[in-house]
């Protein structure tokens, strides 16, 4: 028995938009009791149909042809005052980002109570008295206090549960769920894959779970449908879909994703390209004229080393202090205490003009490609600016410049062209050419491929292994996501809170890790056991 | 605590503040083309040679530079704002006897221009792109445009001259002996052109803020949670959205406070509203500097106070601020 | 689409656009309009508009043709308005900058300034302003400049501290360029849209202060301006309004036709942000 009956949906999108329809000719059922994943990249239209069904379309965006049926009806006709009734009440959805989803000025407590508030249930004091019980189930710390909270007081991972517990509030029949994790660390994550599974064994909902990662498919899902540029490409049970792929974009899709298999790591044991002797970085943040400020310890007695032409992986949650120990490595934080050793000269100790002289040494890749390329300067200027001052001549430093966007593959003549024209993967790839333009010791790439959809992910990845052979490249791979740094690191240091809590080959600290805290971070990644078993 | 440090503080910048004011009109007065004492005189101090001896000797203007400065800065926290040749009383009695009035004017066209300016606001963003908004629009623009002693003299011009609706002149009916309630009355009658050209410029800043501010906050997250709990349009406007777009409205309205004690003296002038502002315009052309630097003094300190309030308003509205995370 | 053809598929933007360069050519071709300058006497006093030959918009209380002292008040309002904004933006873009870039006490002492200037009430200080200093062209403009400044450290201050985290920035300190190369060629260049909005519309405030300044008797007494027109007519408002309505709604326009072309240059500089609301 469905509960929710799509057929033939189309969704046509405004004049303008890079294609007619988000959606188009997609007819899927979710029974009751069932998790369904709808899977895709951004841009494949797999969070439309979810809008359409809760009638929350942006504006211009419509249905074309179509029907959703919904307990004897199609909602997708119904007035809007019928389909308010449904939402919250009948289906309920929850949002990717947990730090904008909630009101920033309305109590916890209040917000849950508005769910039964604007369906018209119960006295206020029962609506109180509900929410609380709502706030244990989803395993919210200290309710009476919680209730009490302000978003603000609360993590992503407490305001996500925050949202179930108000989706939860009238016992949906359908729960609609849009990347609910994916701007959660690793550890949450998992945490809250288990909520959403928990509740759905215990009060048989269906769920309609959106996500691009096919790690939480592995996770969670009973059937999945696979959606690119809005049409269904794929769709069969979990097993079927992961382990016989019979689309070809699903097999790409499958195969980009980094198997998070251990490969032997390459002996090394020549001359260290980096010296990290106990750095320490403390943060204080607040304070004023009449409190005191609160101490946040970024980087805590950090000690490693990276062997000319390895590749280490730097791996941690957000907050773990990994990002500021590549800054301070580079020396655009820095360090409290402690050594850098680039190549001889401890970089941390430099003075200012001495420092710039010694910048071409260590170069960064950076995470965003929409913020790491000055929108005003053509490519050629952002490939000749660095080595310019450096000292290089100017012919020298163009054909230099030219040569390296034939490196990364985007040709020569890209050079002349400006950020905008290119896409992220593209942008990402000019990136690597800046940092490998000033020839430096030491590459330090900060999330530089986490902002990129996975078969772009996966070019990236392959180009970066292709060049660390090439040019037999030094590189710090900083990263949260384990599966990456597994393919392409040949050492793994896990950082928490700022420490450094393990270090080692790839395969130890994947199949042996010593530390509770990577076995937990281990134990979290979504999927762990099919990406294995999958090879 | 948390509020009663923020007021502390608040406390010691706002006299910091006022303090660098002090200095700041003890450079002008030394700044002004001159003998500092013909300045402190005023117009009437270049007939009397003994008066500007005695105002050397008080302001110890054959002293170090220091010493006057210090000396100056004393007099001025101690409430001594110097005496006004012109008007042959102290400064500071003159400001007492003028500011009610000016309060009376200031504080009603701040509610009447952020009342109307939040409401219009709110109206315009809910009929995005119709003939209501581009009307509401428009119309804010034409205000925003448009000088407020100008405005002033229009409003006198058709309600008063033509219409004879309202009174345009002064602060009651002179020599009318009313008492009590129809005091009050006359009074109110005499505030409504005043207080209502003086608010319209910061009605519309008010309201293009606010419309501004509701359609950026409508598009946020928060907004799209609401609306799936099934919340009828209203209530999401009222509850989720004014709220949070009343924020920078709120500050702005603490920043245009300045702006608003500074339009009284244009609009005092044209009303003859016996407030500071008017006071001031009195002073110029009498070059009577020391009254002139005084009022500056006191409606510098009354933005401060203004400032504040909305500080402590929007503590008030947003748990956010002095909590720890 | 082009900045130019957004800018100019904006009707608000394209008849502002007309009416200051209207204004922008009166100004400039006063003295061959009047040759004999806006202080002639040229007929007997309070002449009522439309009722003369020649005198179109009548005479003031002296005799003076009142549309001479209009067109030659143009000149007044907007020279006063781009000079005092020039030097508010000279003043206001390297204190914001500074404060921006730098951040940390640099940027706290900076702050604090401008926040005293934003404290006190920027017309009184203006009248103070001006008062002492004797009233004059150059006073008057200084006085501007000084009241104006503020915002557009705190623009340029916010814009600053925003694009400097951008990760660009962080590339070119790697790549070796100085501080200042970074300021002035990575940073600034990426700030300009948002301070060019603000500039147009600072020229309007501008010329509503330097009104109201004349309006007060504040005005250089050798210059005829918009402000010293109404102000000389405000107590015979009851005998001939016109005096007061010619050139005030001269001011009118003026600063609307500058606002109406600063929300063409913001939709145009920033289409993303003003899609919505406008259709």
């Amino acid at each position: 028995m469905s509960v929710l009956k799509i057929t033939d949906l189309s969704i046509a999108l405004p004049q303008g938009a890079d294609r007619a329809f988000a959606v188009q000719d997609c007819s899927y059922q979710i029974a009751a009791g069932e998790i369904l994943c709808v899977v895709g990249e951004s841009g494949s239209g797999k969070s439309m149909t979810a809008n359409a069904v809760m009638g929350l379309l942006p504006e211009g965006v419509t249905v074309a042809t179509g029907t959703a049926e919904f307990g004897g009806k199609d909602i997708l006709t119904v007035s809007d005052a019928e389909q308010r009734a449904l939402r919250g009440d009948r289906i309920a959805m929850i949002f990717q980002e947990p730090m904008t989803a909630l009101n920033p000025l309305m109590r916890i407590g209040d917000q849950i109570a508005e769910v039964f508030e604007a369906h018209k249930r119960h006295t206020p004091a029962e609506r109180r008295a509900k929410a609380l019980d709502l706030i244990r189930e989803v395993q919210l710390p200290d309710p009476e206090k919680i209730i009490r909270a302000y978003p603000f007081q609360l993590s992503g991972g407490q305001r996500q549960r925050a949202m179930i517990a108000m989706a939860l509030a009238l016992e949906p029949e359908l729960l609609i769920a849009d990347e609910p994790t994916t701007a959660l660390d690793v550890t949450t994550q998992a945490q809250i894959l288990k909520l959403i599974l928990d509740l759905r064994d215990r009060r048989g909902m269906a769920v309609m779970f959106i996500t691009h990662d096919f790690g939480v498919v592995a996770e969670i899902a009973d059937r999945v449908i696979v959606m690119r540029y809005g049409e269904i490409v794929e769709r069969g049970t979990a097993t079927e879909v992961l382990e016989a792929p019979q689309h070809d974009y699903t097999k790409r899709l499958l195969a980009a994703i980094p198997s998070g298999l251990v490969a032997a790591s390459s002996e090394v044991a020549k001359a260290p390209a980096l010296e990290i002797r106990n750095l320490e970085k403390t943060y204080r943040v607040g304070g004023g004229l009449f409190r005191q400020p609160r101490e946040v310890r970024a980087i805590d007695t950090v000690s490693l080393s990276i062997a000319r032409g390895e590749v280490l992986g730097l791996v941690g949650e957000s907050g773990s202090g990994k990002s500021t120990l590549g800054r301070a490595v580079v020396r655009l934080v820095t360090p409290d205490a402690g050594e850098v050793i680039v190549g001889g000269t401890d970089m941390a100790a430099l003075t200012a003009s001495d420092l710039r002289a010694a910048r071409h040494k260590v170069q960064m890749v950076f995470q965003d490609p929409y913020a790491s390329l000055n929108p005003r300067h053509r490519v050629m200027r952002a490939l000749t600016d660095g080595p310019i001052a450096k000292g290089v001549a100017k012919d020298k430093a163009r054909a230099r410049a030219r040569e390296l966007m034939e490196t990364v593959g985007l040709g020569a003549d890209a050079v002349d062209r400006f950020p905008h024209e290119f896409s992220g993967g593209q942008r990402q790839r000019i990136g690597i050419a800046r940092a490998l333009a000033m020839d430096p010791e030491l590459i330090i790439a900060d999330e530089a491929v986490s902002a990129l959809d996975v078969s772009i992910q996966a070019q990236v990845l392959d180009l970066l292994r292709d060049l660390r052979l090439r040019f037999d490249l030094s590189i710090l791979f900083i990263t949260h996501d384990l599966r990456v740094a597994a393919q392409l690191c040949d050492r793994i240091a896990v950082m928490q809170k700022g420490k450094l809590v393990e270090i080692g080959p790839v395969s130890e600290v994947f199949l042996n890790p010593q530390h509770s805290y990577t076995q937990t971070l281990l134990a979290a990644v979504p999927g762990g056991g099919w990406g294995q078993a999958a090879q | 605590m948390a509020i009663a440090g923020a007021i502390l503080s608040r406390l010691l910048k706002a006299a910091i503040t006022l303090l660098a004011i002090a200095i700041l009109n003890f450079f002008l007065i030394h700044a002004a083309p001159g003998d500092p004492a013909t300045v402190l005189a005023g117009e009437a101090g270049a007939a009397d040679p003994q008066m500007i001896a005695d105002l050397k000797a008080r302001f110890g203007l054959d002293q170090p530079f220091y010493v006057q400065l210090l000396q100056y800065v004393g007099n001025i926290m101690t409430l001594d704002l110097g005496y006004s040749f012109r008007q042959g009383q102290p400064v500071l009695d003159l400001i007492l006897e003028r500011l009610p009035a000016t309060l009376i004017l200031t504080l009603t066209a701040f509610w009447i221009s952020l009342l109307a300016g939040v409401a219009l606001g709110v109206a315009a963003s809910a009929r995005v792109g119709k003939f209501t908004d581009s009307l509401i629009t428009g119309t804010a623009l034409l205000f925003y445009a448009t000088p407020l002693y100008w405005a002033a003299l229009m409003a006198v011009l058709v309600f008063s001259v033509q219409l004879g609706w309202l009174p345009g002149f002064g602060y009651e009916t002179v020599g009318s002996g009313y008492a009590g309630l129809t005091r009050i009355w006359d009074i109110l009658l005499h505030l409504i052109l005043p207080a209502l050209t003086l608010g319209l410029f910061f009605m519309a800043v008010y309201m293009r803020m606010t419309r501004a501010s509701m359609l950026e906050v409508g598009q946020q997250d928060f907004v799209k949670t609401a609306r799936a709990k099934g919340l009828a349009p209203s209530i999401i406007r009222r509850r989720h959205i004014l709220r949070n777009a009343l924020l920078p409205v709120v500050t702005l309205a603490g920043l245009q406070a300045g702006q608003l004690v500074g339009g009284a003296v244009l609009t005092e002038t044209v009303f003859a509203w016996p407030g500071i502002g008017r006071l001031m315009f009195e002073s110029l052309a009498a070059r009577d500097y020391n009254t002139i630097l005084g009022v500056f003094l006191v409606s510098a300190a009354m933005v401060i106070v203004f400032n504040i309030i909305t500080d402590l308003v929007y503590r008030l509205i947003d748990p956010r601020i002095g909590q720890k995370a | 689409m082009t900045f130019w053809k957004r800018f100019i598929s904006n009707r608000g933007a394209l008849l502002g656009l007309g009416i200051l360069i209207a204004v922008l050519l009166v100004a400039l071709l006063a003295p061959l309009i009047y040759p004999r300058g806006p202080w002639a006497m040229v007929q007997r006093p309070f002449l009522v508009p439309f009722t003369t030959d020649g005198l179109p918009l009548g005479t003031d209380t002296l005799g003076r043709d009142v549309l001479a002292g209009l067109v030659y008040g143009a000149r007044v309002s907007l020279l006063v308005g781009l000079v005092s904004t020039v030097m508010a933006l000279l003043i206001g873009v390297p204190l914001g900058a500074l404060a921006g870039f730098y951040g940390k006490w640099v940027d706290e002492g900076a702050m604090r300034f401008t926040e005293f200037f934003q404290t006190i009430p920027n017309f009184a200080l203006a009248i103070v302003l001006v008062a002492i200093l004797e009233p004059s062209l150059t006073s008057i403009t200084i006085a501007i400049a000084i009241v104006s400044w503020p915002p557009v450290a705190r623009l340029v201050r916010a814009e600053v501290m925003s694009v400097t985290r951008r990760e660009y920035v962080d590339a070119a300190r790697l790549a070796g360029l100085s501080n200042m190369h970074i300021l002035i060629r990575q940073v600034l260049p990426n700030t300009v849209s948002p301070i060019i909005v603000m500039a147009s519309l600072m020229v309007a405030t501008a010329i509503l202060l330097e009104s109201s300044l004349s309006f007060l008797g504040l005005g250089d007494p050798n210059i005829m301006s918009w402000g010293f027109q109404i102000g000389a007519a405000r107590t015979v408002i009851r005998s001939a309004w016109w005096l007061s309505f010619f050139p005030g709604a001269a001011i009118v326009l003026t600063v609307l036709a500058l606002n109406l072309i600063g929300e063409g240059l913001n939709d145009a500089l920033n289409p993303h942000l003003s899609r919505k609301g406008r259709s």
